[in-house]
């Protein structure tokens, strides 16, 4: 059976040269860079170089980089260190109502602590509203946290325009740009961001090794205490094989990333046009403009069927991709990304992420677009709500629904 | 994650579809948590004579909704009146612990078939 892997998003399959850049660190140097000797001396140049090739991605200095274990651990930092850092400046914080669950539960949390958060909301595209943004802000806000791209639609946010707000009012900038590094130019300068993280899995190198950027004289209070690494930003023995593959695939997105985002670009917008004109009622969900999407994201709602149903039919097909459906969510709500959206509470449930990667060809674009119309047709004639004359008798599924 | 009786049922759903002029209806579920089932019922004599269904709803929902359909079949309204989401579940050698509350719902919608049934043709 064929095996399509259209879930980059999620995770990315580790890019062969940065495997080969990764093994003798688990072999030969197996050194702890943090020791004087020779074993220790051998690898902490291998970590200083992982440090250049991932500033140069961003367009940083190598000493505005810190390693972290994950994405999550780095929008942990980001939003703890700030707020524990700038609390006789304020307590206030700005983020969105799309952020991942990294940002949003850790907003919850600090909340707890008696943190006041502003989640801002989206319209039915997904996207915000700049004068919100601007007028949510007060002279105790102490940071802006809104993610470069989001997760689920692929939208990507006026990093730019927030920059140029959060530095006009003198307000910390905090990107979750984890969606977006290694898919979209990423320039800090540019985005005048103070804080941006990095997860390594999301673009060629393994699980488990991220990194965060830290604009030079910016407080973070430490997230792990420990020893002296990384200048006493964040404690812990460096996982020195997982560094080095991050720094290569760094690299090697650097390197070819306006070629691929516009090759992976044509496929997304070739499935795109595929669906919508051999589907009837759908829903795509996300900006219109493909534009303003990551170059590999496409999501969107069936009508009248559910995303599991249909992840599952898919993968019996050996096609892989995810749902924003409750079921696969491990909660009985569906996605709060759709719902901040308004999207219909039914086509919340059957919405499909399809993320294409750098090992998608047409091939496999046409084999979806071949097998997908027959699954969405059969399933719909197994729904109640197809073809359905009489109003829904429960009142929620009228309803559309808003989140937080 | 499903059992292979599940996915059998999911993939190959017996009895889908509607009665047309069905003696008993019964609806239930809830589109907030995705699933929403629909049974259709034949009855001849108080014995259940054809059932069918009609599912929203993920991989658990449509195979307890097909599995329930043929545990139902040929039995009297009184017997199928005693089948359980649970002795449903067990049917399809279990469902995740994740489904058990809000995907296990075939036993209800054919036990508001039946009652749908007893109400139109009381008498």
């Amino acid at each position: 059976m064929k095996r399509i892997y259209m879930d980059n998003n999620a995770t990315t399959a580790v890019r062969p040269e940065v495997l080969d850049a990764m093994l003798p660190f688990y072999r030969e140097q197996f050194g702890n860079p943090s020791s004087v000797h020779w074993a220790g001396r051998a690898v902490s140049g291998a970590v200083e170089k992982a440090r250049e090739q991932v500033a140069k991605l961003i367009n940083c200095s190598p000493a505005e980089i810190v390693f972290v274990s994950c994405g999550s651990e780095g929008d942990n930092m980001a939003l703890k260190g700030t707020v524990d850092a700038l609390r006789d400046k304020g307590d206030h914080v700005i983020t969105t109502t799309v952020e991942h669950p990294a940002v949003l539960e850790t907003c919850k949390a600090l909340e707890k602590q008696g943190v006041r958060v502003t989640y801002l909301p989206v319209d039915h595209n997904g996207m915000l509203n700049l004068a919100e943004l601007e007028a949510a802000i007060t002279d105790k806000t102490i940071l802006i946290s809104v993610m470069w791209a989001n997760n689920e639609t692929g939208n990507l946010y006026p990093i730019e325009e927030i920059g140029a707000i959060a530095r006009k009012y003198k307000v910390r900038f905090h990107t979750d740009a984890v969606q977006a590094v290694g898919k979209v130019p990423v320039d800090v300068q540019k985005a005048n961001v103070d804080l941006l993280v990095i997860s390594g899995h999301k673009l060629g190198a393994p699980k488990g090794v991220g990194a965060i950027y830290i604009r030079r004289g910016t407080r973070l209070t430490p997230f792990m205490h420990g020893g002296h690494q990384e200048r006493n930003r964040r404690a812990g023995t460096h996982n020195v094989a997982g560094i080095v593959g991050l720094g290569v695939a760094c690299e090697l997105s650097g390197a070819h990333l306006h070629v691929e985002a516009a090759r992976i670009r044509a496929l997304r917008d070739r499935l795109e046009q595929g669906i919508l004109e051999r589907v009837p009622e759908i829903k795509l969900n996300g900006h219109p403009d493909p534009n303003l999407r990551l170059p590999n994201t496409l999501n969107v709602s069936f009508a009248y069927i559910e995303g599991e149903s249909l992840l599952l039919n898919f993968d019996m097909k050996g096609i892989a991709a995810s749902s924003g459906s409750a079921c696969t969510s491990g909660s009985l709500e569906p996605s709060h990304v759709m719902g901040a959206m308004c999207v219909d509470v039914v086509l919340a449930h059957s919405s499909t992420r399809f993320s294409l990667g750098i090992d998608n060809t047409e091939e496999d674009v046409d084999y979806v677009l071949e097998i997908l119309p027959p699954i969405v047709q059969r399933l719909r004639e197994m729904s109640p709500l197809y073809n359905r004359a009489e109003p829904l008798s429960c009142k929620e599924c009228q309803v559309i629904r808003k989140v937080l | 994650m499903y059992s292979e009786k599940v996915m059998d049922h999911f993939s190959n759903p017996r009895n889908v579809g509607e009665i047309e002029n069905a003696d008993g209806v019964g609806e239930v579920g809830n589109a907030s948590c995705g699933d929403i089932m629909k049974i259709f019922l034949k009855v001849e004599g108080n014995v259940i004579k054809d059932i069918k269904f009609k599912t929203f709803g993920c991989g658990a929902a449509i195979a307890t909704s097909s599995m329930v359909t043929e545990m139902a079949i040929g039995k009297t309204l009184d017997e199928a009146l005693e089948l359980t989401n649970a002795a449903v579940a067990e049917a399809l050698d279990g469902l995740p612990a994740q489904k058990m509350h809000c995907s296990n719902l075939a036993a209800d919608a054919l036990h508001e078939a039946i009652k749908n049934y007893k109400e139109t043709h009381s008498a």
